[in-house]
């Protein structure tokens, strides 16, 4: 069906059975925002969980650090078709974080400092699958790589893993957030190509 | 289809691949050149937005990247601009193997944040860093077709006279739109402004202030995209106000 590309003969040819399909591997970490990157100060910084019934959980940066921080090693995939692997995160696990919130509702919305939004169901969030990260490579998170903290769900394309996270707003139903609202796929699971609408 | 998919069930799509033909290629700096196709059924795209373009081996194998488009309109003819990366997979066949009359597939367009629409009628600053005047080119060419009088400015970094796209068509002067060029490493002669990085003294001298309310399109790699961004923040911009495309190579 494709048309063969004359005289392209391309680079990778190992099959690499941790790559999902029409990805690239990088020694990078590139960056990618849709504005100008934040600046936060973690005495000020504050996360929270919004549950259906206007209730909001919040920690402090200080609360947060009280937490289990646990020791994350996982590959990490974007959608702009560069995949990294054995990227090393120290974070505490959305496990925790829900662990005191009653909720009814199925997806949440990911806000962050500096307006960016994301949607994820709740089940991708738990049973060790995601996480609020604040160091990457043994350092503090950089701003633009989303510190102070960031989301990290690894197991979908990394433009779910909101920068500079600031809040999860439960949903009775799942809505678009920032990408998905301008072509990107409302999940985004970098095994089945999920990129576009 | 599993409970998964039918949720997923998209708004729109992004559609199939196309296949095109290379009417042009023109070589605009010593690493980059930009290439005309022709794509039936593509159907326009608005300014800003990009492609996926996929090449395949003769055993089948895939490679697929994202490149700005800088031709905007309707109609099926796409304008890339491309500039070699040299670890690359893809950007050094589109810079030195491609000829025209080869077939090129493409899909798209993608994206709907980083655009300009002829309807906006505010202000524009446009601010690019090399092979980033793509998108950019695209409004200005977008701005110019429809007539539009919205006030546009570019400031255009590059790293010698040598590294600007599209520099002759961006030398003509254009109603509406005003061009600063900035060098970092070799200007031309005479030029009054030693090479250097961009800095806040070039925003603050050569881009639309806070005050006029801009929107601010920023495009380049990512070291110059942070230190333009944090700088317009700096000098008062909105960051809702501020939208940036950044890129590594590909």
């Amino acid at each position: 069906m494709a048309v063969i590309s004359r005289g392209f003969t391309g680079r990778g040819r190992e099959h690499n059975p941790e790559l999902p399909p029409g990805q690239y591997l990088t020694a990078d970490f590139p960056v990618l925002s849709a504005g100008p990157t934040p600046d936060i100060d973690t005495a000020d910084w504050q996360f929270g969980i919004r549950t259906d019934d206007a209730t909001l959980h919040t920690w402090t940066w200080d609360e947060l650090h009280a937490l289990p921080i646990e020791d994350i090693d996982t590959d990490i995939h974007c959608v702009t078709r560069w995949s990294k692997f054995g990227t090393s995160w120290r974070g505490v696990s959305l496990d925790t974080l829900f662990a005191g919130v009653e909720t009814s509702d199925e997806y949440v919305m990911a806000h962050s400092y500096g307006g960016y939004t994301t949607n994820v169901p709740l089940e991708d969030l738990l049973g060790g699958k995601a996480w609020i990260a604040v160091e990457f490579d043994g350092e503090p998170l950089d701003p633009e790589h989303g510190g102070p903290a960031r989301l990290l769900i690894p197991h979908l394309y990394f433009w779910k893993s909101a920068k500079w996270i600031r809040s999860l707003e439960m949903m009775p139903s799942d809505e678009p957030g920032f990408w998905e609202q301008n072509g990107y796929n409302m999940y985004g699971d970098p095994w089945l190509e999920q990129r576009y609408w | 289809m599993t409970e998964r998919e039918t949720r997923d069930a998209p708004p729109h799509r992004v559609g199939l691949w196309h296949v095109g033909v290379v009417v042009s290629t023109n070589t605009e700096t010593p690493t980059g050149r930009s290439i005309v196709v022709d794509v039936p059924g593509w159907g326009g795209n608005i300014a800003g937005q990009h492609a996926d373009v996929r090449l395949t081996a003769p055993d089948g194998y895939q490679a697929v990247r994202s490149y700005s488009i800088a031709s905007a309109g309707d109609g099926d003819r796409v304008q890339l601009a491309v500039d070699r990366f040299p670890t690359g997979e893809v950007s050094p066949y589109l810079v030195d193997e491609l000829l025209p009359g080869d077939e090129l597939e493409l899909r798209g367009p993608l994206g709907g944040w980083f655009v300009w629409r002829p309807v906006q009628t505010e202000s524009v600053q446009l601010i690019g860093g090399g092979s980033g005047i793509v998108p950019l080119m695209a409004m200005i060419r977008s701005h110019t077709a429809s007539g539009s009088t919205a006030p546009f400015r570019l400031l255009y970094s590059v790293r010698t006279p040598d590294d600007a796209f599209f520099r002759s068509e961006l030398e003509t002067p254009t109603p509406h739109l005003d061009v600063t060029w900035l060098y970092t490493r070799r200007t031309p002669d005479g030029w009054p402004r030693p090479a250097s990085r961009i800095a806040l003294a070039d925003l603050e001298a050569s881009t639309f202030a806070a005050s006029q309310g801009p929107a601010v399109f920023v495009c380049g790699p990512t070291g110059f995209v942070e230190t333009v961004a944090n700088d317009l923040v700096a000098l008062g911009h909105d960051p809702q106000r501020v939208k940036t495309e950044r890129f590594g190579g590909a």
